[in-house]
């Protein structure tokens, strides 16, 4: 693992961030009356769409796993990947209706919400990791990476569930917030949970990267 | 003999170490109880007219004047405005310190400026009182006080929990007894206390602590015109824009001031409508703190403001400089003096005796005597109350209720003497009087000695002895697992150490002479009992522990275990625990899928491993296919939800609708649906039959020819059948034709109560025959000789019997497998299908059933869904958990952490998913007529106990299940075995392979192998369910102490942790039930294969 590696990590880390921000100030350029919190909907499409775009155009440019014979760009792939996203966003719609949220009322917001957290946790696997779900059973597991990119990813993928997580906290909370509403406060956690991913991945693995050592031969 | 008996033994002191750590947390909950539970007799006795309280005659006398009680009446009607949270600074008129410099401006300072003006302009006609409020300071505890004039605390002994409605005698009864029209406005609380006791009311809700304008503008819209009307003798209006001011904004904001203005016009308004014979009361029910709250007994909390105005002349002197501090409750007896009536009988407070001074311009020497038999009057009230309370409890100092009643005849004496010498002193009547207040300030002190005061000693020593208790069960379940673990000293030192302590204290208490407290000595046995405990903690700190040594719970349980304590904390949380504990259940469960997947248990290494990257193999071969633990992931959560559909909304949240399916049957209108909802419950239940039959069956549990089996066989149908049958007379009770009704209801009696005997002879039998094995006779007796020549000797030690277990074991799984070819059965061949490996799981499943159904009989029809839905989940979870944990033999066992809080997590979800709240408006009181339809006469033990075993249902089988949860990953292991020995399509090497496994899974003989390890881990199991279940209980306490000041804690925080410690107490003894029940098994089995040994002896 050389340095470089690292280096472009986080400048492709830093990328996204920066496209995160923009995605929450550009759209009130445009568009009046925007704001996160009121116009929600709009923004989550956007949002969406957006970081969608930079981290399929920055994968394809940085090329991070070109070492790996995996992915082969055919249209018969990408439609698979699509259809894996698809799937994807109804296995998060049909998990948050396990996990308490509201069947009927909300529908339109949680699943918003699920393509939402499938853009934040799929496409980046989709996009290193192709379709190849036995690779992503592997990474998502103890000693299972084979290289920082794959560590970062499983520490992104990971911390933006957690943030999600935790941001369902406040929901019962009587305090009357207009963040503090179902989807509203989970998105923002999920927000948080990536963006923190992608700042302390590069970190992490800079500082410990003479202990890290990858099982690829 | 001895090494035979050691087994027993240990046994014996598991338990009973085990009923040692629960007393400690019983202690510690009956300590923080009696400090923060406040409790008093609510005794029903009325005042009335006809009867005066004491003898002696009245002095005005009731002849002549029409409507005159106890005393002539002053004021024909009265205006009583309560401002809820007027604390007295916001009436204190305000004056500039230094001349000429306008006062502090506060916004909630000097804005009631119209009484400073009543009180400038008409010093003779009003006054201004700081009252003393007794805290708890709640709305609803103050109108209770306000109106009967007593000391409400939390519990009132002899409340009727399912309403609020005040059963004493009040002001309110006495008024509409007396015929007087009371028309009220206002708060709806009042609606809830006095049911159909108002003439006119006008009622909004105070639900909405944000809504400031809504209830106050409803009543100035009806309040005028009312008044104008005439149609009133008792004026009531409820403001709480003031109170809902202080909760949204604290008392410091404009608002604030708005809101006091606001109130000031009011009372413009109603002072410019007073006619002469009315009498104005305006009235706070309690102070805010600093931030609006209240409930507390902080100084702010507990001044409240006090105004009296009447048009004419009322008080013989000018107003003090600093208004007179007096009791709030004083206001009952003074105003039902002034109108004419009785004194409720419970009241304690002392009139207010310059009211009584007829006028200013009356002589001194008739004013004196005006107020003494008013006092007179109060305080014979009082005595007479006393009297009857401390004939009823005996709550009350003896000793200091014997000195008051000394001083109660003195001043009587006193009072009569003078009466009768008309032409008494004026100073002799001053000291009547002083004598009467000294006696009515003297019932009222001990009254709130033991009534109104939270113990913080008591409270902090409560939750102190909880976290003891905790710690104890934290290092004790670790130390049980070491190799150096020993059973005997574990019991005999801190039994000695209690009894020590408690003798002490008694001797202590025997020399000094005071009463014995039954909760301090407990309290005392507890603590000195621990002393040891805690000694040897001390010592081995720091030395070589380790700290993570003293945490060793992994990290993500941790994280869940503190988020549920910090839940306790808040009362949104606790008002939203339905929803938050299926959440907090479904992300464990999701945890310990991921787990399993991060560990590399969840799919084999094949799928895994790319060719490429061959080193990366997982460390263990997984157990089961990945699709598996997946599957019971998406089951459980699957099962939870639909569990969560059976919900019913707590009353904070009115935004919620409880779930329909919550009543009974028997409300349904639609024929058909009931059928439809009918059906769907007998399915249920036939499906949880089903269920129970076919596992016991697949285990080969149900061949025997046992009572135990031949009951669940047969009584049990006859108990579905029993049920169902009551089910439908229940739900169609109304449609019998009349022939039958006598019929119906004699059966309606007698099917819940045979199901109950069916169920208890059903554990009675399985108590008394535990082995349900089925033994073989014929061919295969030969054989056994064989194989158990080499032990010629009668099994004299424990070692031989050790040894010889797992050989007549194996033996006869081989023996069952060649009978079972020989019979030819066809279809996979179970290597488990010997009874022996599930021995104990079977008796705990059996007795689950039984005592199921009876519970299930106590709810609503519908919620046997749920009770399905119940089992299902938690075998998904045991299965799911079964996944993750190692097999250790020969020992010691573990069961993880996750596991227990898992199953804690399933028992408090399932509370709320049968239809609870913990509150006590929630709970279903319709049990208690379930096989009693004509109600229980005198006896409350049988309808507490129906009720309970309803409320706290989930509770009890969680707990008795618990060992289960030690149990099943050895009932597993015959699974993952076969599971990845049957790839499909590969049918020949199926049959063959069980031929060649030399080594048979032994399941649960594999514990019976290593009784210590055995009862060790049982000992640990039940330690850890204990600390889950106790740090619950100490968080509750820790919130309710924590919080006492809090808007919330009488209408959450309370009822929450009384709903909590409860629920512990069934908990914990569900749990040595359990461990009992396992432990009995235990000991059958050996004595069965003592007699096995002994027979092939012969």
């Amino acid at each position: 693992m050389k340095d470089t590696d690292i280096k472009r990590l986080l400048y492709t880390y830093l990328l996204c961030i920066f496209s995160i921000i923009l995605s929450i100030f550009i759209p009130s350029v445009f568009l009046e009356n925007f704001s996160i919190l009121e116009t929600h909907l709009m923004w989550w499409c956007i949002y969406s769409v957006f970081v969608t775009a930079v981290n399929v155009v920055l994968y394809l440019v940085v090329k991070p796993n070109v070492f790996l014979k995996e992915i082969h760009y055919h249209l018969s792939n990408i439609l698979k990947c699509c259809l894996y996203f698809l799937m994807s966003c109804f296995s998060f719609h049909v998990i948050f209706v396990l996990y308490e949220a509201p069947l009927i009322e909300f529908v339109l917001e949680t699943f918003l919400f699920a393509v939402l957290l499938s853009t934040f946790t799929i496409i980046p696997c989709l996009c290193l990791l192709g379709s190849n779900l036995k690779a992503w059973l592997r990474v998502f597991r103890r000693n299972g990476v084979t290289f920082i990119w794959e560590n970062s990813l499983q520490m992104t993928t990971i911390s933006s569930f957690v943030g999600a997580w935790l941001r369902a906290f406040p929901i019962p909370l009587d305090w009357e917030r207009p963040w503090q509403v179902w989807p509203i406060s989970c998105t923002l956690g999920e927000t948080l949970g990536y963006v923190a991913g992608l700042i302390i991945s590069p970190l992490w693995i800079c500082w410990n990267r003479k202990q890290l050592t990858y099982n690829n031969n | 003999m001895n090494s035979l008996s050691c087994p027993r033994m240990q046994k014996i002191s598991v338990l009973l170490f085990l009923a040692w750590v629960c007393f400690l947390f019983y202690a510690g909950i009956a300590l923080f109880t009696s400090g923060f539970l406040l409790t008093r007799l609510e005794l029903t006795n009325h005042s009335s007219c006809q009867e005066p309280p004491g003898p002696g005659f009245l002095p005005w006398g009731n002849q002549g004047k029409p409507g005159a009680c106890w005393m002539a009446s002053r004021f024909s009607r009265v205006v009583l405005v309560l401002i809820d949270a007027l604390r007295f600074d916001f009436a204190q008129p305000q004056y500039s310190k230094v001349p000429g410099e306008p006062p502090v401006s506060l916004p909630f300072l000097g804005k009631l400026r119209s009484l400073q003006r009543i009180l400038e302009i008409q010093p003779h006609h009003a006054r201004l009182y700081r009252s003393q409020v007794d805290p708890p300071t709640t709305t609803m505890q103050r109108l209770k006080a306000l109106t009967t004039g007593s000391l409400p605390t939390f519990i009132d002994a002899g409340n009727n929990f399912a309403s609020h409605a005040i059963l004493e005698d009040n002001l309110i009864k006495q008024l509409t007894n007396a015929g007087r029209r009371v028309v009220f406005m206002g708060d709806d609380t009042w609606k809830d206390l006095f049911p159909g006791a108002f003439s006119k009311a006008f009622f909004f809700s105070s639900f909405n602590v944000r809504d400031l304008h809504t209830v106050d503008n409803g009543i100035l819209e009806h309040l005028y015109p009312t008044m104008d009307s005439g149609e009133w003798d008792v004026l009531i209006a409820h403001f709480l824009g003031v109170d809902h001011c202080g909760h949204k904004h604290g008392p410091h904001h404009p608002e604030m001031a708005k809101k006091l203005s606001q109130m000031d016009q009011v009372i413009q308004g109603l002072v410019d409508r007073l006619e002469n014979d009315t009498l104005l009361v305006v009235a706070g029910d309690h102070g805010m703190t600093m931030n609006g709250d209240h409930g507390g007994d902080s100084e702010l909390e507990v001044s409240a403001a006090l105004f009296l105005y009447s048009p004419t002349a009322l008080f013989p002197s000018t107003p003090p400089e600093e208004p007179e501090v007096i009791p709030q409750v004083s206001l009952v007896p003074t105003l039902a003096l002034l109108l004419g009536l009785p004194i409720p009988f419970g009241n304690i407070g002392e009139v207010i005796a310059e009211l009584f001074s007829a006028g200013k311009d009356s002589q001194p020497h008739l004013s004196a005597l005006a107020q003494a038999s008013a006092l007179h009057l109060n305080a014979q009230q009082v005595s007479r109350f006393l009297h009857t309370y401390s004939a009823a409890t005996q709550d009350l100092q003896v000793k200091e209720l014997h000195q008051l009643q000394n001083l109660f005849s003195k001043a009587s004496a006193d009072y009569q003497w003078l009466l009768q010498n008309s032409q008494g002193a004026e100073a002799a009547l001053q000291t009547v009087i002083a004598e009467l207040q000294q006696f009515l300030r003297g019932a009222r002190a001990i009254c709130i000695e033991s009534w109104a005061r939270f113990s913080l000693v008591r409270m902090a020593g409560g939750a102190a002895l909880l976290a003891a208790a905790c710690f104890l069960c934290l290092l004790a379940s670790q130390w049980a697992t070491s190799p150096s673990f020993h059973f005997r000293p574990l019991l005999l030192i801190p039994g000695a150490w209690g009894l020590g302590g408690a003798i002490l204290y008694a001797g202590l208490l025997a020399t000094t002479g005071l009463k014995l407290d039954p909760v301090v000595l407990g309290t005392m046995a507890a603590t000195s009992s621990l002393l040891p405990f805690l000694w040897k903690a001390w010592a081995g700190w720091g030395s070589k522990r380790p700290i993570a040594t003293l945490l060793p719970i992994p990290g993500p349980v941790l994280l869940l275990l503190l988020i549920r304590l910090a839940a306790f904390f808040s009362d949104s949380f606790v008002v939203a625990e339905a929803r938050a504990t299926p959440f907090l259940l479904g992300s464990l469960i999701l945890l310990l899928v991921a787990q399993l997947h991060w560990e590399g248990q969840l799919l084999p290494p094949k799928l895994l491993t790319i060719p490429r990257l061959g080193s990366s193999s997982p460390t263990g071969p997984p157990r089961h296919s990945g699709a598996y633990a997946l599957k019971l992931g998406v089951g459980l959560l699957l099962c939870t939800r639909l569990a969560g559909l059976f919900h019913r909304c707590p009353e904070e949240t009115p935004a919620c609708h409880s779930s329909p399916w919550l009543s009974p049957l028997a409300s349904m209108v639609g024929g058909r649906a009931k059928n439809l909802w009918y059906g769907a419950c007998v399915g249920a239940l036939v499906t949880l039959l089903v269920a129970v039959r076919l596992w016991l069956g697949r285990y080969g549990n149900l061949k025997s020819p046992e009572p135990p089996v031949l009951f669940v066989r047969w009584g049990l149908p006859v108990m579905a059948l029993g049920t169902a049958a009551y089910w439908a007379l229940a739900s169609g009770a109304d449609e019998a034709p009349p022939r039958l009704r006598a019929l119906v209801a004699g059966a309606s009696v007698v099917l819940p109560r045979a199901v109950v005997a069916l169920a208890a002879s059903g554990l009675m039998l399985l108590l008394w025959r535990p082995v349900t094995v089925l033994v073989k006779a014929g061919a295969s007796a030969p054989r056994t000789r064989i194989v158990l020549t080499p032990f010629s000797g009668p099994p004299t030690s424990q070692a031989d019997l050790d040894y010889v277990v797992p050989q007549i074991y194996r033996h006869m799984q081989e023996e069952f497998r060649g009978r079972l070819e020989r019979t030819k059965s066809q279809g996979p061949l179970t290597v488990a299908a010997y009874q022996l490996g599930s021995i104990y799981s079977a008796a705990m499943v059996t007795a689950l059933t039984f005592l199921a159904f009876p519970l299930l009989l106590l709810h609503a029809e519908r919620i046997s869904l749920v009770f399905l839905l119940l089992f299902l989940q938690s075998f998904l979870l045991l299965h799911l958990l079964a996944a993750g944990i190692p097999i250790t033999t020969p020992g010691p066992f573990t069961v993880p952490w996750q596991a227990v809080s898992a199953w804690a997590l399933m028992a408090t979800q399932t509370f709320y998913s049968t239809g609870h709240q913990p509150v006590f408006p929630a709970i279903h009181w319709h049990a208690a007529f379930v096989g009693f339809p004509e109600g229980h006469g005198s006896s409350t033990w049988l309808p507490a106990l129906l009720v309970g075993a309803n409320t706290f249902a989930s509770h009890l089988l969680f707990s008795v299940g618990c060992p289960l949860l030690l149990l099943w990953p050895f009932l597993c292991e015959s699974q993952g075995p076969r599971k990845r020995r049957q790839p499909p399509g590969s049918e020949a090497e199926a049959r063959v392979r069980p031929e060649e496994e030399v080594e048979e899974p032994l399941m649960e003989m594999r514990l019976r192998d290593a009784p210590h390890h055995f009862n060790a881990a049982l000992l640990q199991l039940g330690l850890k369910y204990l600390f889950v279940l106790g740090v619950q209980i100490l968080a509750c306490t820790l919130a309710a102490s924590i919080l006492r000041r809090h808007l919330m804690v009488w209408k959450v925080f309370a009822p929450k942790f009384i709903f909590e410690a409860i629920g512990f107490i069934v908990s914990s003894v569900g749990l040595l039930l359990g461990i009992a029940l396992v432990m009995r098994v235990d000991g059958a089995v050996s004595s069965w294969f003592r007699k096995l040994v002994l027979a092939h002896q012969r």
